[in-house]
Formats: structure tokens, sequence, C-alpha cells
């Protein structure tokens, strides 16, 4: 403290008010044009998936538990249902990774198994196995806050990634890169 | 032609549609148990949507909403602590999805901001007003 008179602010304290005010806006105005992530992300990257067993929601395939998630192959967990949009337009994703020797599981979500059947056939099945969960229970297991979400997970039933919305198609190569990733 | 296709989009299903299904048991069924039913109301109005993200899940009528309202009241009725499934859900969605801050390594600057900036002021009218005494 060297001020001799308090009385007298300095020049800079004098001005100090103004800088921070301008540091304010210059903050409120950077908030303002970063759009806004609306996304929730899920917490259990990393992390293995919980016990769960969900029955078959189709004759042809059958039902999904965590056994058959960590039975030493990468998979990818998609979570859709027949009454979803984006998920009939992620449909030819799913079926191009199939045929890049992508083990694609699915649980459908809150479904009428003659809406499934009905989507299934209209745009194809590219799952091994369909689980039906009526009360959206995976979905709060796992971290996910919508249709259509995919979740890669190892051979170990650890999650490794999650994709929030539909798979477009210049994404299927990266979705590919982190199957084979985590088979590593 | 105008008013009609107005009328018409009124009565139009939303471009991501809903489920068939109906809603889950306890989406809109309160706990036979008035106090137990208390505690899942008090959880649910400090859970966020996730669809809705304005609102808890109390509010909202999104079903994911309904869904995740329908699993806490069981688990409450099965007698799982309110506090635990609060846990539970940060765990999967962070700490976005509980409208009751919790202090950790990134939020207590929130809480001891008020703390410090008190501690300040009173240090500055001390100075300022205890001279006279001293």
């Amino acid at each position: 403290m060297s001020e001799q008179k308090p009385a007298v602010p300095s020049r800079w304290a004098l001005w100090l008010p103004l800088v921070l005010f301008g540091a304010f806006v210059a903050l409120v105005l950077y908030g303002l044009q970063r759009p806004a992530e609306r996304d929730v992300r899920s917490a259990m990257i990393g992390k293995p998936l919980p016990q769960f067993s969900l029955r078959a929601a189709t004759d042809d395939r059958p039902g999904l538990s965590f056994a058959d998630m960590a039975d030493g192959k990468p998979k990818l967990l998609n979570i859709f249902a027949s009454w979803c949009i984006p998920c009939a337009v992620e449909a030819p994703q799913l079926a191009q990774l199939r045929a890049q020797g992508i083990d694609v599981v699915g649980v459908a979500i809150r479904d009428k198994p003659d809406d499934l059947k009905a989507f299934l056939l209209r745009h194809g099945n590219p799952f091994s196995r369909i689980g039906a969960d009526d009360v959206s229970a995976i979905q709060f297991a796992v971290g996910s806050s919508g249709v259509p979400e995919s979740f890669v997970i190892d051979g170990k039933g650890t999650i490794r990634y999650q994709h929030i919305g539909e798979i477009r198609a210049d994404q299927v190569e990266m979705i590919v890169k982190k199957v084979r990733e985590a088979g590593q | 032609m105008k008013r009609l296709i107005l009328a018409l989009a009124l009565f139009s299903v939303p471009l991501l549609a809903n489920s068939p299904l109906p809603s889950a048991p306890y989406a809109y069924v309160q706990l036979e148990n008035p106090s137990k039913e208390a505690e899942a109301q008090a959880l649910m109005q400090s859970i966020r949507c996730l669809q809705c993200q304005g609102q808890s899940i109390a509010d909202s009528d999104a079903q994911i909403a309904g869904d995740l309202r329908n699993q806490i009241r069981l688990r409450i009725k099965q007698g799982e602590e309110p506090e635990a499934i609060r846990a539970w859900l940060i765990e999967r969605y962070g700490d976005y999805v509980s409208y009751a801050p919790r202090i950790n390594s990134r939020t207590w600057p929130l809480f001891a901001a008020p703390v410090l900036l008190l501690g300040f002021a009173a240090f500055m009218l001390r100075r300022r007003f205890g001279k006279g005494e001293a």
C-alpha cells in the first residue's frame, strides 16, 4: 500500500469498474455466440454396462442381456424404435456397418411387436439380437437420453463410445474405426 | 386454403413422433403410501427431464420423463433412498441431471465466492468505519 491519501484513488482504480464491466459484457457476448450444447452426454464411457436382460422383441431374433454383450467381441449397441423417424434415416448406415462385419445389436424402446416387424421389413434388419424395453430402463442404465443412440461396447462389456442421434452416411467409417479400436 | 393448411397443421403428428405404447404403470399414478409418494415427488421435482431440458421430470410430459418417474417410484416403493437414486442418475448423466447442486472440484467456487465477498466487504467496512474507534 503505497497510497498516502486514500481519498484520491489512483488513475487505474478509476477505470477499473469500467474495465470489469467491459469484461463482463465480453463474456456474455461470447456465451451468446457459442451454440449451446443440447445433448446430454453419458457419463458411463469407460465403465462396464450394467446387468440387464431384455426379452426378444421379434420372433426371429433372440433377446439381449449383459452376457450377450460381454462375449469377447466388440459390438455396436443401437437404441432405436419404429416410431422414431431419425431411426429410419439411420437404417441404411446400420446395413452398411453390418456389411462391413460389425455386429449390430438393437434395443427397441417402447415398441409394439407389429410396428417393429413392419419397420424392419421396410428398412431392413441389420441386428443379430433385438431386446425389447418398454420402460426405457436400458436408457437410464447407460445414460442415454433419446432415440436413436448407439454405443460401442468392447468384448468385456465396457462402454467405449456414445453416438447421439442418427449415424449419418459420412460417420459410418468413424463408427467402424471405433468398433475396431474396441476390439483391440 | 391458408386456413385449411393451418388447421391441418394443428392436428398433424410431430416429426419425432411418440411411442404408441401406454405410459409405464407409475408414470402418472401415485404410490399407494403417501409418505413414499412425497419422497418420490421431492426427488422428481429436482431431476431434470432429459428431453425438455428446462423442466423437471415431475413437470414434463415427455415419455422418457414418464418412464423415469415410473422407475423412481418403483425404486422408492422398494425402499431405496431418494439420494441414492439421485447419485445413481448423476453417475450416468453427470451433474446436469440434478437440480440440486453438489459441492465438488468444479462447483466449489460458486459456494465459496459469496463467503469470500462477504468477508472482503466486512474487512473493508471495518477499515472504513473502525478507524475512529482505534
